[in-house]
């Protein structure tokens, strides 16, 4: 085929309608949020003491950390989700959501004496938090990974990683209502876990599915 | 491309027709380069057309549209020079100084192409040679097919989008 005649094709397909990348990238968001929220409203529902904690900062502090990791991870992956993008902007948020997490351990680590840090560390359901985080971020994860294979990331595995980490974002918000660890040490250890877990995750599927 | 991703047709081969040249000189060089002969660079000039179209969507219209063209040029060059065992790198200075490349006529067949249409179901790929090939328009197809307009554009661009899939996985 020449490849004059190749252009004739693409021109007639030209009308064929295209779903802009951020428009696919918020489809996304919004799916796999509202599935995560419903299997959170369904199987796990605010944690029995919801009204008492909820103007606590350790309690706060866990949905700011998991609102600025969902936003700026999934304004990242849509910024790699074109070719010759970079996320500048996206990092520095990532970067000052986990200068914050790291503030906030070093002051609970002041202010608790040292003799409780294991107990706040471990807390009472890490295991909760290392299985509900990933279950929860499972519809998000899918849906964005759909919306960067619309895109053309010329770094599958980095794009990956990072539709894993705002997927985690995303996941972990809502866990976060549902668990009754607040401790900043807890939440950098397991919920750090769980969130890198979905990373790997990303960045194995990524480099096989979003490869154009 | 504004123009075109507007539904602009003409805007759209225009532009189509002038990216061409600028594609087919970087990927001869490319081939050179890595020690192929520039015949075969046609295939990767096409690849990197259906690329371009397919992916529109993900250039930034706020952007200046040849950064985007280059990185995606240089992309596929660098799959195709892999696919063929050759060292996959390719510096960016290689597209700067290219832009007023004259255009070239010839030899513009893509080998790689027709032998991946043969991959497609059989009436994706009559279409598909139908709307390229064989010159003919959209309805034209449709009437000869006798399959509805619409379902001539849609199966037009599910074999461009097979097509494009196909060549990455080829050997």
């Amino acid at each position: 085929m020449k490849t004059d005649d190749l252009i004739d094709g693409l021109v007639a397909d030209a009308d064929h309608p295209v779903l802009p990348l951020a428009r696919g990238f918020g489809l996304a968001v919004l799916a796999g949020a509202i599935v995560a929220a419903l299997l959170f409203a369904l199987l796990l529902g605010p944690r029995p003491d919801f009204a008492a904690v909820a103007a606590t900062p350790r309690f706060l502090l866990k949905f700011v950390e998991t609102g600025l990791l969902a936003s700026a991870a999934t304004a990242l992956s849509i910024r790699l989700a074109r070719p010759e993008g970079d996320g500048t902007v996206a990092v520095r948020v990532l970067v000052a959501a986990a200068l914050l997490l790291g503030a906030a351990v070093v002051i609970e680590l002041v202010v608790v004496p040292g003799a409780d840090w294991g107990r706040r560390l471990v807390g009472r359901n890490w295991y909760h938090c290392l299985a509900l985080v990933p279950f929860l971020s499972l519809a998000p994860f899918v849906a964005l990974m759909a919306a960067a294979r619309h895109g053309a990331p010329t770094r599958p595995r980095l794009a990956g990683a990072v539709v894993g980490l705002a997927s985690a974002g995303i996941g972990a918000f809502f866990y976060a209502a549902n668990c009754t660890d607040d401790s900043p040490l807890f939440v950098v250890t397991w919920y750090g876990l769980a969130v890198a877990a979905m990373a790997g995750l990303g960045a194995a599927i990524g480099g096989r599915v979003l490869r154009w | 491309m504004r123009a075109a991703i507007d539904g602009d047709r003409t805007a759209y081969r225009r532009l189509l027709e002038a990216l061409t040249p600028v594609l087919r000189a970087s990927a001869r060089r490319g081939f050179v380069r890595g020690g192929l002969g520039a015949d075969e660079a046609e295939d990767v000039v096409q690849e990197t057309l259906l690329a371009i179209h397919l992916k529109r969507h993900t250039w930034d219209r706020s952007q200046p549209l040849m950064p985007w063209v280059v990185t995606i040029a240089r992309n596929k060059l660098i799959d195709a020079l892999r696919r063929r065992g050759r060292r996959g790198e390719v510096p960016v200075e290689d597209f700067a100084e290219i832009l007023p490349a004259p255009p070239e006529r010839d030899p513009t067949e893509g080998r790689d192409v027709e032998r991946l249409l043969g991959r497609l179901g059989a009436r994706q790929r009559d279409i598909v040679r139908s709307i390229t090939v064989e010159d003919r328009s959209v309805a034209e197809t449709a009437s000869r097919l006798m399959m509805t307009e619409g379902a001539v554009r849609v199966a037009l661009h599910r074999g461009l989008r097979a097509l494009a899939a196909l060549y990455g996985r080829e050997p």
